[in-house]
């Protein structure tokens, strides 16, 4: 006598819950439900019963058979969370590990500097322009009101190759050159590199300056000072104080040194404003009309104004360097704390 | 510039005090650089006399004296100066005295003996840096006064840096008229009354270059005594502005330089062989200045000569023979008005600066000679005796400097300083300032007076108002000018994006030095022609880089000395072939040494090579857009088997990459291989403007091919032979594998080839795909010799 229903059920249901992985779940599944399986063999087998014996008997076999395809549908998503688990567990790796491949290095605090200065005059429409380092002295002195013997000459220290030809000691020649090339209106920024024969704690003999100038039909000093006010306020980004000062450069007049509320102290007088509250961060003024004279603008028809900045001083000032000579040292440790 | 505040407010005292003095002054354009006390603080020091002095009976070099102080009975005093000696007056700390830095004077006993006090030195009172001995007072002095108000040291020294064009400051009279008309106060320059002339003794006096010296005066003073000593207050006055005190002569023209900006000369007249001649240097003349040095003069130099030969520079120094000493009796002064133009320069020229030359080259008023040795004579006689004789003169008033109207136009001032002006306050200003004002149609005619050389033009007076008006309350405007929108040109490639390129490629930014040390220069690359400073600030940064390596290996150096073992920088700036406008490039350079990435875990060592700065430098050229190549060529600086030049389609030289040559490695001092490179701006930056080609709707195929090659062939050439065959279907050749080793022939190596084709209007076929690989391999077999691997 073969094995009643329930027992053949009974001893599925033992094998499903002892099987440990989907393989042998399938093994099961075969063994019950394949070409040979137990509960196949018993729904060919109810051919031989009478009709109504056969009703009954099928739907027996039929529920157990769902019973069976349910318990086996559970255990195989049992299992295959399990593994699922058993696969995210062995996956699991330290994330505070570093990161790999190619690192990232940074730019000069000088061009940090010069890239914030060109950005905010590009704010209101100035263009950059450049000049040759080395320059004629008719760019560099005599076309900027400063004629040989000048006393002004003695302020520059000047890195000669000849009796003519020099290391530009400002980038106030890129305006004439400028000028020389554009008809106004104009408005222009000129950064680069510039030399003078002065080395100590305080001076390189070689640094950058960023020079500018607006020349257009009814340009005072007053927009001048407007410009300079509200390029310092963009810069430093504060809202600090800012005087002019009264001062003498051949190239331009009215001139004027530009002060700030030294931003260190806010103004209260520190090491670094020698105790005045006050720094000294460019100077500035009306183009003179000697220099409109070398270039042929017609100063009756036109005025203008130009600033010159010092791109070192304004990278001391903003990021706090204490010392003008590691700009070109090019220490790693000092160019990496600008990345 | 600098003077005591004492001094100045005893000319124009305004009700301000010295902080609120020296903002003022600063805001108006003179800018004050430093304030410093007269004296350092110190107090219990009086006027004392030495009236005993015995030897110490245990220290040779000590000495015991009795010293009155003004109070009842003299003080004994244990002193240890070689110049203390009975009468002399010194002055005298008493107990309880607290002189400079802290330091209290306390009753004592110097090896056994009482000492109620010290004697000081000027370094001892902070009045001078060092000092010999005590300081020694006036015989007059008065016994027991305060040290500080004996010498007025309750004072103090500003210091004024002056620009070029205000040299009407050069003067306590020249700043008291600035502060007067600042506070709007009168300033009257004191009167000077003329000297009784007492005798008629005089020299000649000839002037052979009056456009260069208009104006000479010269004057006789017989009978001085040089040795005579100055008075305390003038000696204070001059070491407040920095000068010792030389004697009365020289005091006094010193004085007088400082009192009113006029500079003169004593002459010890016993010296002089005839008259005085004011000419220019005969060719390659000689003179002997009071520094001791020997100048050759040239023929544009202005001396004042005898009539047998040149004996000062005139404006700048005088010479040493004719110098006054302590033998000297009668003084020949001169005061002259030399002309800024034939000035300037002059003293730089023989590598001199004065007080004097720094006065004449920017200008002293013509009108002022007279006074100042009127000024001169008075304080001579007074101090060092003598008697005056008449004074005389030689004027070319032609060349006199003439103070032509200048046109102020009252639209202008708006124009300008961006603010009217009322007529009243203009007129009121210009007055204050000196200046001779006369009403017209458009606005003034205005008269600067004599001491304001640089008023010349309309620009002038209208700096002159906005810096008396005061800068600060000039009105300021937002911007608003014409504005234009802005151009974008597409075809020129910003180099700040391959600077950020290259910074995401880790490479740090350097700026180094555009002179460098010859040689290196000459190291680096032999045949290129640099250009050298005349005046280089040392031997290290003496000639123009012609190469951006220069700087970037020794900032290598310096790192890798400091404990980085791998560095990447990279540099733009420009290079310089000649002084020439053109032959200034901008470049872009780069140096990678170390591993090819930073240590980490997970990922092997490996040292940068070859091709990882190629792999950089590709992708700064893809940047553009452009096609390059890459073409096997020597270098002085690099590796013969490691280096390329490379260049554009079009055949233009882009810049080099390659190994450091192992020489130079180690003579730089490097122990890993470095790897550089350097691309020319112009070129780079010209950029592609991108073109659509449309896109082909059909499956792209691969063939792949490994070709077996002589060793000597190179990839370009299998790339530019593919590229010769003109396979218009051919997208892109790809090398995925090279290989040697088995199964390759020694001298042979296997690239492996991918060719990825595509139509544009069908599928291709098998057939189709076949005829295009057949050409391909015929082209690489013919020129190439290369093989089908099996």
């Amino acid at each position: 006598m073969s094995a009643t229903l329930e027992e053949i059920l009974a001893q599925a249901l033992q094998e499903l819950a002892a099987a440990n992985d989907l393989q042998a779940l399938d093994q099961i599944r075969v063994q019950y439900l394949g070409k040979k399986g137990a509960f196949t063999l018993q729904m060919k087998q109810l051919g031989k019963l009478d009709p109504d014996q056969r009703r009954t008997a099928g739907q027996s076999i039929n529920t157990v058979k769902a019973n069976f395809q349910q318990t086996l549908e559970q255990r195989k998503s049992a299992l295959q969370q399990a593994e699922l688990d058993a696969r995210l567990a062995s996956e699991t790796i330290d994330v505070t590990l570093p990161g790999r491949g190619q690192s990232v290095a940074g730019l000069h605090p000088v061009t940090l500097t010069l890239r914030r200065i060109a950005k905010i005059f590009a704010s209101v429409g100035f263009k950059v322009e450049e000049g040759p380092e080395i320059e004629d002295d008719y760019h560099n002195f005599a076309a900027l009101n400063i004629p040989s013997h000048h006393p002004a000459r003695a302020m520059h220290d000047t890195f000669y190759f000849d009796a003519h030809t020099l290391l530009r000691t400002h980038t106030s020649p890129v305006q004439v050159r400028a000028m020389e090339k554009y008809q106004p209106p104009l408005k222009v920024i000129a950064p680069g590199r510039v030399y003078r024969c002065d080395s100590d704690v305080t001076h390189t003999p070689m640094f950058h300056q960023v020079e500018g100038f607006l020349v257009d039909e009814n340009v005072s000093f007053a927009d001048l000072k407007g410009v300079v006010y509200e390029f310092l306020r963009a810069f430093f980004e504060k809202d600090i104080q800012v005087r002019f000062r009264p001062s003498y450069f051949p190239f331009t007049e009215p001139s004027a040194e530009v002060d700030i509320e030294c931003v260190m102290c806010d103004g209260n007088g520190c090491r670094v404003c020698s105790h005045t509250g006050w720094l000294e961060v460019m100077g500035c003024g009306m183009i003179h009309p000697e220099v409109f004279k070398s270039v042929n603008i017609d100063t009756e028809e036109f005025t203008g104004f130009a600033f010159g900045m010092g791109v070192e001083r304004l990278a001391m000032l903003r990021y706090g360097i204490n010392d003008l000579r590691l700009f070109f040292e090019n220490d790693l440790k000092f160019l990496e704390q600008f990345n | 510039m600098q003077f005591s505040e004492a001094w100045l407010r005893e000319l124009v005292n305004p009700a301000l005090d010295t902080q609120a003095l020296v903002e003022q002054i600063t805001m108006a354009g003179l800018e004050v650089d430093s304030v410093n006390p007269a004296a350092a603080d110190f107090s219990g020091v009086v006027v004392g006399q030495v009236v005993s002095v015995v030897a110490h009976p245990d220290a040779d070099k000590l000495r015991i004296c009795k010293v009155e102080v003004g109070e009842s009975e003299p003080l004994q005093i244990v002193c240890g100066a070689s110049n203390v000696g009975e009468g002399l007056k010194i002055p005298a700390a008493l107990i309880g005295a607290v002189l400079p830095g802290d330091f209290k004077v306390k009753k004592s006993k110097l090896r056994g003996e009482l000492s109620f006090g010290m004697l000081c030195s000027e370094k001892e009172l902070g009045l001078a840096a060092d000092a010999d001995g005590l300081m020694e007072l006036a015989e007059d002095a008065p016994v027991g006064t305060d040290i500080r108000d004996y010498l007025a040291l309750n004072d103090q020294i500003i210091e004024v840096d002056l620009t070029p064009n205000r040299a009407d400051c050069l003067s306590v009279e020249g700043v008291a008229r600035e502060v007067a008309l600042l506070n709007d106060m009168q300033f009257i320059v004191p009167a000077v009354e003329a000297v009784a002339v007492e005798h008629q003794e005089t020299l000649s006096v000839k002037v052979s270059a009056p456009e260069a010296c208009p104006r000479y005066l010269g004057r006789l003073i017989k009978g001085v005594n040089p040795t005579a000593e100055p008075p305390v207050w003038m000696q204070e006055r001059l070491r407040r502005s920095g000068l010792r005190s030389l004697g009365p002569v020289v005091d006094v023209t010193n004085y007088v330089l400082l009192e009113m900006g006029q500079p003169l000369h004593a002459f010890d007249a016993a010296k002089l062989s005839g008259g005085i001649e004011v000419r220019m240097a005969h060719a390659d003349e000689t003179l002997n200045l009071l520094n001791d040095q020997e100048i050759k003069a040239n023929t544009a130099t202005l001396v004042i000569a005898d009539a047998d030969k040149a004996l000062a520079l005139a404006g700048v120094m005088g010479g040493s023979e004719s110098a006054v000493s302590d033998s000297t009796k009668d003084i020949f002064l001169g005061c002259a008005f030399f002309n800024p133009s034939f000035m300037m320069g002059k003293a730089r020229y023989y590598g001199l600066h004065t007080d004097s030359s720094h006065r004449f080259e920017r200008g002293v008023d013509a009108e002022l000679q007279i006074r100042a040795i009127e000024r001169a004579t008075r304080l001579v006689i007074e101090i060092a005796g003598g008697s005056a004789g008449v004074i005389t003169a030689a004027v070319a008033e032609e060349y006199l400097p003439q103070r032509p109207a200048v046109t102020l136009r009252e639209q202008r001032i708006k124009r300008i300083l961006g603010v009217a002006l009322a007529a009243a306050e203009v007129e009121g200003i210009l007055q204050r300032l000196g200046m001779a004002v006369v009403k017209d149609a458009e606005g003034w005619q205005v008269t600067p007076p004599g001491f304001r050389f640089d008023i010349g033009i309309e620009a002038d007076l209208i700096e002159e108002l906005g810096r008396v008006f005061g800068y600060n309350n000039l009105p300021q405007s937002s911007l608003l000018m014409r504005s234009a929108l802005s151009q974008a040109p597409e075809a020129v490639l910003e180099i700040d994006q391959i600077k950020d390129l290259l910074v995401g490629r880790d490479y740090q930014e350097a700026i180094t030095y555009s002179f460098v040390d010859e040689e290196l220069q000459k190291m680096l690359v032999p045949d290129d022609t640099y250009i050298k400073l005349q005046n280089p600030i040392s031997s290290e940064l003496a000639v123009m880089r012609t190469t951006l390596w220069c700087g970037l290996l020794q900032a290598a150096a310096y790192n890798t000395k400091r404990q980085h073992t791998r560095v990447r920088l990279f540099e733009a700036g420009q290079r310089f072939l000649g002084t020439d406008v053109a032959q200034q490039e901008k470049m872009l350079a780069g140096i990678a040494q170390g591993t090819a990435i930073p240590e980490q875990w997970g990922e092997k060592a490996r040292k940068v090579d070859f091709y990882d700065v190629k792999a950089d430098v590709e992708a700064i050229c893809a940047l553009t857009g452009k096609e390059v190549q890459f073409i096997a060529a020597k270098h002085s600086a690099l590796h013969p088997g490691q280096s390329a030049e490379i260049k554009t389609k079009d055949g233009q030289s882009l810049g080099s990459v390659g190994m450091l040559h192992p020489t130079l490695e180690k003579q730089l001092g490097f122990d890993n291989n470095v790897f550089l490179f350097e691309l020319s701006q112009a070129v780079l930056l010209e950029k592609n403007v991108p073109a659509f080609n449309s896109l082909s709707k059909f499956p792209s195929v691969r063939r792949d091919l490994a070709l077996l090659l002589e060793e000597q062939v190179s990839f370009q050439q299998v790339k530019s032979c593919i590229d010769d065959c003109q396979e218009k279907l051919i997208q892109e050749v790809k090398v995925f594998d090279i290989y040697r080793g088995q199964g390759v022939e020694q001298g042979y190596k296997s690239i492996a080839l991918a060719l990825i084709m595509q139509d544009a209007t069908q599928t291709l076929t098998d057939s189709e795909i076949d005829a295009i690989v057949n050409r391909v391999l015929d082209a690489l077999s013919n020129k190439l010799s290369a093989k089908l691997r099996d």
